[in-house]
């Protein structure tokens, strides 16, 4: 037998187990992967042809127009209005939803009697979905019988038409987004507070630490894997929001809260704008990547992990 | 002795009491909204619109609650979103369960880079591709059907990732003595794998039916037909469509929520290993 011969035969013997392996992966893997082809693959790489077509008002006829509804989306202010107004919201929205779980969930962190009820209490707001929260606080805002309003005025504080006011309605509508996002915060915070090792407290205990020495040396430190997360987390959120804005104030008033996500479902689904909404998503998936990977690139440096 | 010890378990539980002042006002404030949408959903219409506020339903009127259930869709609305969540939950635990066991368990060409290609779909926003989809729902005849508004979200990165992390964690052995057993894949799956696996796939489980429940966007766009609305596109709908029932439509709101509520606070073990999965990799 030549040495040739046995090489050749075990490429095809190890060529031969291959297709083996693979014919009885294949029914494992390719439920998910037909399905993320089809409507995750594919509609990624549809969008940015769609982006380089016109059509009619039927979404229909498609005209290769290149790169001009690209350069139209990039340059036009109603986009970078819609940009800026998102990244505002995010900044409304990520910052207080954050804080607020950390507080919640340091409050509640310490072992005491009916401490669970308390946990579940600030952990309840996971359960709302978007369509309920905005129903329960466009009562809440109401300007004339709303609740909010009441309070206020008893406060002495003027009053406001929250979701009319050009000033307020970004604002009212991102508070509504921090009630909701509250509990998902401080489940979270609370899990990676439940991460931190005991230890590193007894130890800077015996070293004469004050309490507030301990938060800023172990507690945080430790915390900031989940901070970072709880944050990212939430600018994705906040670049995705579409539900509260179409049923509290469908973009307005003067485009004040027309966030990206309402931008491409107004010029998609109302004006039948289909090109200029898929340039519109093509940028946003570029800029919620960048964002994605700009914040675990920041994290590289500065997060403490264990 | 005794007395003194319970003198300083009272002295323990005073200086806790500034803590649990901290805590009950918290709870109050986070509570307030969903408070003040019971209260609502139990007024008559009349004082309804007064000002100001009641922040106590002094007479209570629970029929607002039948007639959210009779005079407005809800059971219909609650039914579809039942049958979708369902369809959407069960779907998921079945292909992350298989696709994880294949990454776990199974040697075949290209793995590593399949399973990065499965985490890259977490990149891209569900957001980003609601045209096409909605042309692909469109083109295939599925708007106003339950086939459109699940199967776009059968598969799922996530729950392959977490179930695949949990199969990694099991002995080794467990597959050696199948092998020596003559156990198939799918028979090794189903009769050892699933059965060790409980925990993780309720995780997936209350997750995904949680997820799809509160849904809004895609059954927004991919129905037009009343009697195909979920519970969440028919509270918002309802909301502006029916001005003089609004007791009424916060009533249904309620009702919408309390499944969540029950599966958040009874399964909530579950819920946060799903939710931290992400945080702890690190």
């Amino acid at each position: 037998m030549s040495g040739e011969a046995t090489v050749g035969r075990r490429a095809g013997s190890r060529r031969a187990q291959a297709i083996r392996q693979t014919v009885a992966a294949a029914p494992f893997l390719l439920p998910s992967l037909v399905l993320f082809a089809v409507f995750v693959f594919y509609p990624l790489v549809r969008s940015i042809w769609l982006g380089f077509h016109a059509t009619d008002p039927f979404g229909r006829n498609e005209v290769w127009v290149g790169t001009a509804q690209y350069h139209d989306v990039l340059t036009s202010s109603d986009f970078r209005h819609s940009l800026l107004v998102t990244g505002q919201f995010a900044l409304y929205t990520v910052i207080p939803a954050t804080a607020i779980g950390l507080y919640l969930a340091l409050l509640s962190h310490r072992r005491l009697p009916g401490i669970v009820v308390f946990r579940t209490i600030f952990s309840s707001t996971v359960a709302t979905s978007v369509a309920v929260s905005s129903v329960v606080w466009l009562l809440m805002l109401n300007p004339s019988v709303g609740v909010l309003n009441y309070i206020l005025g008893k406060g002495g504080v003027p009053t406001e038409s929250w979701l009319t006011s050009p000033t307020w309605a970004l604002p009212a509508v991102a508070m509504t987004t921090v009630w909701m996002n509250i509990g998902f915060a401080t489940i979270v915070i609370l899990a990676g507070l439940q991460n931190i090792p005991e230890e590193l407290y007894e130890s800077a205990r015996v070293d004469g630490a004050g309490r507030w020495s301990e938060f800023l040396h172990i507690t945080l430190p430790g915390l900031s894997p989940t901070l970072l997360f709880v944050s990212v987390v939430g600018v994705i959120f906040a670049f995705e929001s579409f539900g509260q804005i179409q049923i509290l104030t469908q973009g307005g008033p003067l485009g004040a809260t027309n966030v990206i996500v309402y931008s491409i479902y107004r010029e998609a689904f109302l004006h039948y704008n289909i090109g200029l909404a898929s340039a519109q998503a093509v940028v946003l998936f570029v800029i919620v990547l960048l964002l994605t990977l700009l914040q675990f690139g920041v994290a590289r440096r500065w997060v403490f992990y264990r | 002795m005794t007395r003194r010890s319970a003198g300083r378990a009272a002295l323990r539980l005073l200086a806790w009491l500034p803590v649990y002042g901290l805590l009950a006002g918290s709870a109050a404030v986070v509570m307030f909204p969903l408070y003040m949408t019971v209260v609502d959903s139990l007024q008559p219409i009349a004082k309804f619109l007064t000002f100001p506020p009641d922040f106590w339903p002094h007479t209570p009127v629970w029929s607002n609650y039948r007639a959210a259930m009779t005079s407005i869709p809800m059971p219909r609305y609650m039914a579809n979103s039942l049958i979708m969540a369902t369809v959407i939950t069960v779907g998921e635990v079945v292909t992350a369960a298989l696709a994880a066991y294949a990454f776990a368990f199974m040697r075949f060409p290209f793995r590593t880079p399949l399973f990065f290609l499965f985490l890259s779909t977490m990149m891209v926003p569900w957001e980003i591709s609601i045209i096409p989809n909605f042309q692909t729902i469109q083109r295939l005849n599925w708007l106003d059907t339950y086939q459109g508004l699940t199967v776009p979200f059968l598969a799922t990165a996530f729950g392959t990732f977490l179930l695949r992390q949990h199969f990694m964690s099991l002995p080794r052995e467990l597959k050696d003595a199948a092998d020596i057993d003559g156990y198939g894949d799918l028979r090794f799956l189903l009769s050892v794998v699933v059965p060790l696996s409980r925990a993780a796939l309720a995780t997936l489980a209350v997750f995904a039916f949680l997820q799809a429940w509160n849904q809004y966007l895609w059954p927004l766009l991919v129905t037009n037909d009343p009697n195909m609305r979920t519970v969440q596109i028919g509270i918002a709908s309802l909301q502006s469509e029916e001005v003089q029932r609004t007791n009424v439509v916060l009533a249904g709101t309620i009702v919408a929520l309390l499944p969540m509520l029950v599966l958040v606070i009874g399964f909530q073990r579950f819920l946060v290993r799903g939710l931290t999965a992400g945080a702890l990799k690190g």
